[in-house]
């Protein structure tokens, strides 16, 4: 893929809750980027802080959440624009898919009346016959037959309300959309019909996709790359392909093995859970999990590493200069008790 | 429990510890105040609707479907949580269906359930000590708070909950998802349960989880010499997890037999296509896009012969083809053209509606004004657009009248039980009389 400037940057975004004594540093210095046509895969156990970063993206986060940092769409910066600027972005912008679409659709409102109040909204310079036109082809693309357009939202089954959704969140062209878990709460057949829609947007719109999962397999189905978020950071992010078959960071590594797939051979888990984002381990954060942690992993804050278009958070890839005399020896822990787990 | 264990495994023979036949359950549906006020029926749904099987001592049953497959209601059923209409479950042979509360009670020291969400298992104002042992002090099997701390204490161990004095004072919030599900577990091993059904256990678990719970699971079932109903919509676990897999489709087993069987070669369509449609974490590995369209169907107003016919790709003659499909076709039809191509059909045919009762002969109306031979030339081009789809194979002739287009189908059947190797399955693809059937519609009218 022809690697083009980024729709969306965050650099250095950090969002906490709560008071300034005792905040919950929910992510906590994330630099990514989202490009046109590119969808980027979003993973981590819960509690990783994937759905805060996805809302502090499209300026969806709640009054009690404090940001720093900064996200540009298209060079404007996002945290510093007033509520009443940042809603109109939302559409025509910024699009939004989330697991459960009636969260979304307004039960009295037919699915023709979502797309034509949208669309007057967001580009009321165009006559009603165009937005009539524009409607049709935002949901026959999606497969929802014409003769269903003046029905409600609760006529129709969930696979078809989740089509509706990607449709309203498609249909004014955003430059990025942000889907949070869209196919959760699907059967697993539907499920794949939606990912095969959201693998081909990747070639019919110029939008770029965050896609939030904690399945590693919907990943691997319809994203180009892959970021893995760890108790607020970015772990690990690079080309799926490359991500999935020589994963640099142990967590990565670690979340692909306990995997249960079709192909699962042994069970295997993580030991212990995600940290507390209030206190969390000093240093690397993933050092109390880790079973390659080294000395310095408990001691320096780990330095990001770029090998290729790879970058990975995690002294195993050096800077070598930056550990210090004995850093490599492997670190002495306690045992982690059976039942510390998420 | 070791010694209860040890007499357990010597008397289990070669009978099934629970058998299950045609058993069904129906819930009424309520309807709307017009309908209450009028006295009319709103109709009932079949949640389970004919199922059989046996479960045999010390194995783990994988019971495997969609929402709205009826897993849910069987494993409930089972329990007597819900009230079977119609069937058969027997307990070590002895029947248990319908049995009223007063009787069933004492039964549950002998079957246990486990809930998907753990958190809602748990009652928030009891500590995780007062919540295990609270079987023993129900049943009145221990009443002294010593021994039930003991033995709550013990639970709790045995769970991986350890040290059990830093958890038996603490309350269901003070503890993580998956240590929730551990508690649930000593709640329900507590009483020494012969069969322990777990209704998605691990679905509400992070990845990083399951596999430990899962492990606990196995390691309970041989120091206890359980039986497993394992009910889930994930096909990855229950291959790791089950020795025979049931699979559901609205109500029904469509397919079961002994769990390589199933993964390595499925023979109902319906368990191909799930099998096929589970997304693997390798990017090089893609899930195909030929996978059956649309969803599972309401079953308030199931489709007629064989449920999974509209979605199934290897459909034929007599598996149920009827109006409804015909509305499916059409809309599916008018989703692919472009709007004026459409508008232009649309105009054509008179309202759908006359599609949505179940019937396998109708007749798509004209519009006011429009000639039944204008609806059959819609039909026409449906049919050139694509004469393999397997809906083709259900006509039986379409012919134009003054006022519409009769479409005649031919008659379905019912999918029987069928052997088919170390499986029993319900589909007319391995049953000689279905085939034979259909093979003889060829000659009929109105083919080819």
């Amino acid at each position: 893929m022809i690697a083009r400037e980024p729709v969306l940057e965050a650099s250095g975004l950090r969002v906490w809750y709560g008071t300034e004594g005792d905040p919950v540093r929910a992510v906590d210095g994330v630099s990514l980027a989202l490009r046109a046509g590119e969808t980027l895969g979003l993973v981590g156990e819960s509690g990783c802080g994937k759905s805060t970063l996805g809302r502090a993206i499209i300026g969806l986060l709640p009054d009690s959440a404090a940001t720093a940092g900064s996200v540009r769409l298209r060079g404007r910066e996002l945290l510093e624009l007033e509520p009443s600027d940042l809603l109109s972005l939302r559409g025509p912008e910024l699009g939004l898919i989330f697991q459960e679409p009636m969260t979304r659709l307004d039960p009295l409102v037919t699915i023709e009346d979502h797309f034509l109040e949208a669309l007057r909204e967001h580009e009321p310079e165009l006559d009603s016959e165009e937005m009539r036109r524009r409607a049709l082809e935002a949901l026959g693309g999606m497969g929802i037959p014409p003769t269903r357009f003046r029905q409600y939202p609760h006529e129709f089954s969930g696979g078809m309300r989740q089509r509706i959704m990607i449709a309203l969140a498609l249909v004014l062209n955003p430059k990025v959309v942000v889907a949070d878990e869209p196919t959760t709460a699907l059967d697993v057949i539907v499920e794949a019909q939606i990912l095969g829609i959201l693998a081909d947007l990747r070639r019919n719109f110029d939008a770029a996709l965050l896609l939030i999962t904690h399945n590693l397999g919907i990943v691997a189905e319809a994203c180009d790359r892959v970021a893995v978020m760890y108790a607020g950071k970015i772990a690990e992010e690079g080309p799926a392909r490359q991500v999935f078959s020589e994963p640099a960071h142990p967590y990565t590594r670690e979340l692909l093995r306990s995997t249960i797939s079709l192909s699962t051979t042994g069970l295997h888990y993580i030991p212990g859970a995600p940290p507390d984002l209030i206190d969390p381990p000093p240093a690397c954060r993933f050092h109390p999990r880790c079973p390659d942690a080294m000395r310095v992993c408990a001691e320096r804050d780990p330095v990001e590493v770029r090998t290729g278009e790879q970058r990975v958070l995690c002294w195993l890839h050096g800077p070598e200069d930056r550990i210090p005399p004995g850093g490599h020896a492997p670190l002495e822990r306690r045992e982690i008790a059976l039942a510390e787990e998420a | 429990m070791v010694v209860a264990a040890a007499e357990r495994a010597m008397r289990s023979g070669t009978e099934p510890l629970l058998e299950v036949r045609d058993l069904r359950t129906t819930y009424s549906l309520r309807g709307s105040f017009i309908d209450r006020l009028l006295g009319r029926e709103a109709g009932s749904v079949k949640a389970v609707d004919g199922v059989s099987f046996d479960l045999r001592r010390g194995e783990v049953l994988g019971i495997v479907g969609e929402s709205g497959s009826g897993k849910t209601t069987l494993g409930r059923a089972l329990l007597g949580l819900v009230r079977p209409s119609d069937g058969s479950i027997r307990l070590d042979g002895r029947e248990i269906a319908g049995l009223g509360e007063r009787r069933m009670r004492p039964l549950r020291r002998r079957l246990q359930i486990v809930f998907q969400d753990p958190h809602a298992s748990l009652n928030p104002a009891m500590t995780i000590g007062a919540l295990v042992a609270d079987p023993l002090r129900f049943h009145g099997l221990v009443s002294d708070a010593g021994e039930l701390r003991d033995r709550a204490a013990a639970a709790v161990e045995r769970v991986g909950l350890v040290p059990a004095d830093q958890f038996l004072d603490k309350y269901p919030t003070d503890l993580s998802g998956g240590q929730k599900q551990r508690a649930v577990l000593a709640r329900a091993i507590i009483l020494n349960p012969e069969i322990l059904i777990a209704d998605e256990p691990v679905s509400m678990l992070d990845m990083s989880v399951r596999a430990k719970i899962l492990e606990l699971m196995l390691a309970l079932k041989h120091e206890f010499d359980l039986t497993y109903i394992y009910i889930t919509h994930d096909l990855a676990t229950a291959k790791f997890f089950c020795d025979r897999i049931a699979i559901m489709y609205l109500g029904r087993i469509v397919e079961i037999g002994p769990a390589a069987e199933i993964y390595s070669n499925p023979r109902h369509p319906y368990t191909v296509s799930l099998l096929r449609a589970i997304p693997e974490p390798d990017p090089a590995r893609a899930v195909p896009r030929d996978l059956p369209r649309g969803e599972v169907p309401d079953a308030v107003a199931p489709p007629l012969g064989c449920s999974f016919h509209p979605r199934c790709p290897r459909a034929f003659e007599v598996c149920g083809w009827e109006s409804r499909d015909l509305r499916s076709q059409l809309e599916a039809r008018w989703t692919r053209l472009d709007e004026r191509e459409f508008q232009a059909e649309r105009a054509l045919v008179g309202d759908l509606a006359a599609l949505d009762e179940p019937a396998t002969e109708c007749v798509l109306p004209a519009a006011g004004g429009r000639r039944g031979e204008e609806v059959k030339g819609v039909l026409d081009s449906l049919r050139a657009e694509a004469p393999d789809d397997p809906f083709w194979r259900g006509v039986a002739s379409v012919a134009a009248e003054p006022h519409g287009a009769r479409v005649r189908f031919h008659e379905c059947i019912d999918p029987r039980e069928v052997e088919a190797g170390p499986a029993r399955l319900r589909c007319h693809l391995y049953d000689d009389e279905a085939l034979a059937r259909a093979r003889s519609t060829d000659r009929g009218p109105g083919r080819g």
